[in-house]
């Protein structure tokens, strides 16, 4: 656990804390969606200095933990083959697979990479024709837009040996979900803030409206989820359920207009499953018909390719809040980031990991700190 | 990796038809593309993401969250070796 001392701005952090003491009077469980967030809140010790009452659900929102099993597999496959270059961000190297992850695909001689940018997994296909250069495009609204950008680059630049293979995830039809599902507990959302800051905020109202939840947008350093987490337990007490934004230095409510027409035009909203969770209507893009030809799935034909999740993960349970990471069996003991059964213990924005790294637990799975900035 | 850091444009060019810029993150230098915010100017702060400009960010608070990140070693964790990272945690099922 962290100490206030360690804020940016103890003082104000300290005055945050000392409203939503002040205005809580019973219990409240809100939900962020958003794996920066929920690396932030246990990091700093967030959830542990708010209010008995204020409980933080940590929901599905690390891009690397909710990429299906299947998915993983299909990009084993591909980068696998001799001709593929397969390009990725780092955090997908030790996501595993059935069996293995694209750390030791690169280590049995595929040619895999990581790139800081789509951008650059398309300039290695102009250096490398006699390739075929795939970039796995996974992420939540912020990184689909890089990707469509790329992706339209590609066409417009005629570059045909790359391609993309393409499992992005929206935030809305997930939180739809977690409100329809009949164990739900959640309360109030914190909204991922550079989701909103791509996508605006206009597609919350309705949610908020219908599900009769406040919908608070929140960045996530440890001041601005104080922040949220304030107006939202505001608005709880107040019986509100209206949209607000606490993150406007980086938000605007129409957001990024050119961002969303490229995501228009290079995607079409598709049915996605999510690691854990299952299959959730209309949450994910694929590539539009214009763009198909880029899309690795149809290039590579791995279509056919479908895997079962380890029945001892209880990663689902966890994103949807109704489990803690330590409550599950595995937590600690089969399950560690040296031998993760789900993604949620890989990623360090996901919930396992992160009270895994942050978290001292009582019993024999203590774990002592091991950041290196601890 | 949804991490978006804020950075200021040093200077801007054109690559192929794309607005292409040199950013700075507290020292650290990248290639960033502008064509989402294609009328961001040199001197300018940006938040960016995956080597994208998603949105403008005034000089305060920008700065205020580069101490934050550095002072955290989330630079390091976002632009240092990933290799490096993912060799330190052993091979699946070992």
């Amino acid at each position: 656990m962290k100490y206030i001392e360690e804020f940016q701005d103890p003082r104000l952090a300290q005055r945050l804390l000392d409203e939503i003491h002040a205005t809580v009077t019973r219990p409240w469980a809100m939900m962020e969606v958003c794996g920066g967030q929920t690396h932030s809140i246990i990091r700093h010790g967030i959830d542990q200095l708010l209010p008995d009452q204020v409980e933080l659900i940590h929901g599905p929102g690390c891009p690397v933990c909710v990429t299906p099993l299947e998915v993983i597999d299909k990009a084993l496959e591909i980068a696998s083959r001799p001709d593929v270059v397969f390009c990725s961000f780092g955090d997908m190297l030790r996501v595993p697979g059935t069996g293995r992850d694209l750390f030791q695909v690169k280590g049995e001689g595929g040619d895999v990479r990581v790139v800081y940018s789509p951008l650059d997994a398309l300039r290695i296909a102009q250096q490398n024709p006699d390739k075929q250069v795939v970039f796995f495009g996974i992420g939540f609204e912020t990184t689909a837009p890089p990707n469509a950008m790329t992706v339209y680059q590609a066409r417009k630049l005629g570059i045909r040996n790359f391609s993309l293979l393409v499992s992005h995830v929206r935030v809305p039809p997930a939180i739809e979900a977690i409100m329809r599902s009949p164990s739900c507990r959640v309360q109030a959302f914190l909204a991922a803030g550079h989701v909103c800051s791509v996508m605006g905020t206009a597609e919350y109202p309705e949610l908020a409206e219908r599900f009769k939840v406040p919908i608070v947008v929140t960045g996530f350093e440890p001041l601005d989820i104080l922040e949220g987490v304030r107006r939202t337990v505001g608005q709880l007490e107040r019986g509100e359920h209206t949209v607000d934004n606490a993150y406007p230095r980086a938000v605007r409510p129409e957001g990024n207009p050119a961002a969303k027409a490229m995501l228009q035009d290079v995607f079409e909203v598709t049915d996605r499953a999510w690691r854990g969770i299952g299959t959730i209507p209309d949450s994910g893009w694929r590539l539009s018909e214009r763009y198909r030809e880029y899309d690795a799935e149809h290039r590579f034909a791995v279509g056919s390719i479908t895997t079962e999740e380890p029945a001892a993960c209880r990663s689902g349970e966890v994103l949807q809040g109704l489990i803690k990471p330590h409550e599950c069996e595995a937590f600690g003991t089969v399950c560690t980031p040296r031998n993760p059964l789900g993604a949620t213990m890989v990623s360090n924005e996901g919930a396992c990991a992160a009270y895994y790294l942050y978290r001292r637990l009582g019993g024999p799975t203590a774990h002592k700190e091991t950041s290196p900035v601890g | 990796m949804c991490l978006a850091v804020p950075g200021k444009v040093l200077d801007i060019e054109d690559r192929d038809g794309t607005r292409m810029a040199t950013v700075d993150f507290g020292g650290v230098l990248k290639e960033v593309c502008l064509e989402y915010l294609p009328d961001l100017r040199v001197g300018e702060y940006a938040i960016v993401h995956v080597g994208f400009a998603l949105q403008r960010l005034d000089e305060e608070s920008a700065q205020r969250t580069l101490r934050l990140f550095e002072n955290l070693g989330m630079l390091e964790e976002e632009f240092g070796d990933p290799w490096a990272a993912a060799a330190a945690t052993p091979e699946v099922g070992r």
